[in-house]
């Protein structure tokens, strides 16, 4: 640190002359002087008040860029890829015991629900990165996958949250035996690891494309992130999103999608319902 | 004699000035994030004293279903937010300000003279500083306030990437209370920050824009009259 040398004309702690007039004697040079001094600072203080508004009228007047103004996409963007580089599989959200799980889990958002299910011939559908005919698994196959319990909470983008006991089957564990998301079609053993061709993101869309969200592939298979079929013990309820939803805890809410219909994997930025209508499309914690 | 003598440097009136807006932004969209999910309130069990916010002071400054705009905002301006005031504090410490602005022993006596005075239950004025002890306590609580905002905030953006830090704060819902509690505290500074500056009148504000003040500057008889005083730094003095 560099202190500051003593100035070199220092005045003396003296009494503020509350009050008194301080007007400067009128055509004196120091009156002239102040005069210059303050009428300078406003004018450049105005210019910059200035060049903030129409900064800020500029910024709003961007084209939109999926329901923001294209420079705030950019930012959102940007963050979105900071957030990337920082991520680390390792960290886990925190979990909670089951007695911090809520009993009355609240629900949000029904895009997606709308239309009726035959729950019995509902089939879970998959694209294969690597093309090819698109698969389909019943309940019974991801059931048949490690059965994985945690209470987590479910941050919505709101800004409420709940903890909640979901059991379910890791997207992990079905690529591990379902290798999908692999052009050569190596299976994932190893989330730190992942085969080097696996794809870099995940689409999932409800049965009626009502609803669809878009992950990036190392929250994907996060050993966090679910195929979900349990809320507190019991199978889902329609409301939840039966037979089966996406839950990860290292996202908000909303890509909690409800009601899963199919997954692919994509090389760009598959669509998002909600970072469509001006959200991040990370939204990832 | 009638001086003007140097009071703000350039840099921290741009530090200043910038950071006015800037803040202002960052609660005007936090309010439009808030919204979402509007739940504080003054009071326990059934008892509301106060609810954050009446619905109409929503509708008045049209604050309403705005998340996804609110969150554009503070995501892009709480870089700036940042390093404004980053900047800000690394040039207290590098130009010696930080002498004038951190409290010392003598601080809180001294606050509690000056707050008996400005509320005029005490005549005696407080000798003529830089800054008084109510005003070091408060610029630099409101920087720490700063820090804390930074803090809860990215506790609660990335409280699983930052999970330590939302831990430490109390977890994700206690980092948001915080985070809402210290935007609170600025509108509370803010007001008596305002009033104060019209209390001391236009040479103290203008100080603040065009970095001096007139100052009666006692002189010796006979001495060669100073040129471009500087306050002497009674940091010294209180050490």
């Amino acid at each position: 640190m560099h202190p500051t040398s003593a100035p070199e004309n220092p005045i003396p702690p003296h009494q503020s002359p509350d009050g008194e007039n301080l007007a400067l004697p009128p055509d004196s040079p120091l009156r002239q002087e102040a005069a210059r001094r303050t009428r300078r600072s406003f004018i450049v203080g105005g210019l910059a008040a200035l060049g903030g508004v129409l900064g800020w009228r500029y910024l709003l007047q961007r084209p939109d860029a999926e329901g923001t103004p294209l420079p705030f996409r950019r930012v959102l963007d940007t963050n979105g890829r900071l957030s990337a580089s920082y991520f680390r599989e390792t960290r886990l959200a925190r979990e909670f015991p089951n007695s911090q799980a809520v009993k009355q889990v609240r629900t949000n958002g029904r895009e997606g629900l709308k239309s009726a299910i035959d729950l019995e011939a509902w089939r879970m559908v998959v694209q294969p990165y690597g093309g090819g005919p698109a698969q389909q698994f019943t309940l019974a196959d991801i059931k048949a996958l490690p059965r994985v319990e945690m209470n987590t909470e479910l941050k919505c983008i709101e800004g409420w949250s709940i903890v909640v006991n979901w059991a379910g089957a890791r997207f992990a564990d079905f690529l591990a035996k379902y290798p999908l998301a692999s052009r050569s079609g190596q299976p994932l053993k190893d989330s730190a690891n992942p085969p080097a061709d696996l794809a870099p993101y995940v689409s999932v869309v409800t049965p009626d494309e009502g609803y669809y969200v878009g992950l990036d592939m190392h929250s994907a298979i996060h050993p966090q992130t679910l195929l979900c079929y349990e809320i507190n013990g019991e199978p889902l309820s329609l409301a939840h999103g039966a037979p089966l939803r996406l839950v990860t805890p290292l996202k908000y809410g909303i890509k909690h999608l409800k009601r899963i219909g199919t997954i692919s994997f994509a090389d760009e930025r598959p669509a998002d319902y909600w970072a469509e209508l001006g959200y991040d499309w990370d939204s990832g914690h | 004699m009638k001086q003007l003598v140097e009071k703000h440097p350039l840099a921290i009136r741009w530090f200043h000035w910038l950071n006015f807006p800037v803040l202002a932004l960052m609660i005007w969209s936090g309010l439009w994030i808030y919204w979402a999910n509007d739940v504080y309130r003054l009071g326990w069990g059934n008892t509301t004293l106060f609810k954050f916010f009446p619905q109409s002071f929503y509708q008045a400054f049209h604050l309403d279903h705005k998340l996804a705009q609110g969150m554009s905002w503070h995501f892009l301006l709480m870089w700036v937010f940042f390093l404004n005031g980053l900047l800000y504090v690394l040039y207290t410490f590098f130009s010696g300000e930080w002498r004038y602005l951190l409290p010392n022993r003598d601080s809180f006596r001294e606050a509690w003279q000056v707050t008996l005075h400005d509320l005029g239950l005490r005549k005696t004025a407080p000798p003529v500083r830089k800054y008084n002890g109510a005003q070091r306590i408060a610029y630099t609580a409101v920087i720490l306030m700063g820090l804390g905002s930074l803090l809860t905030g990215l506790a609660i953006y990335k409280p699983v990437q930052f999970g330590w830090l939302t831990r430490l704060l109390g977890g994700y819902e206690a980092a948001r209370v915080e985070h809402f509690v210290l935007t609170i505290g600025y509108v509370l500074f803010f007001v008596v920050h305002v009033a104060q500056v019209v209390r001391a009148g236009w040479n103290n504000f203008r100080s603040m824009v065009a970095g001096f003040e007139v100052e009666d500057v006692p002189v010796a008889a006979g001495a060669a009259a100073p040129a471009n005083p500087q306050r002497h730094s009674e940091a010294a003095g209180n050490q």
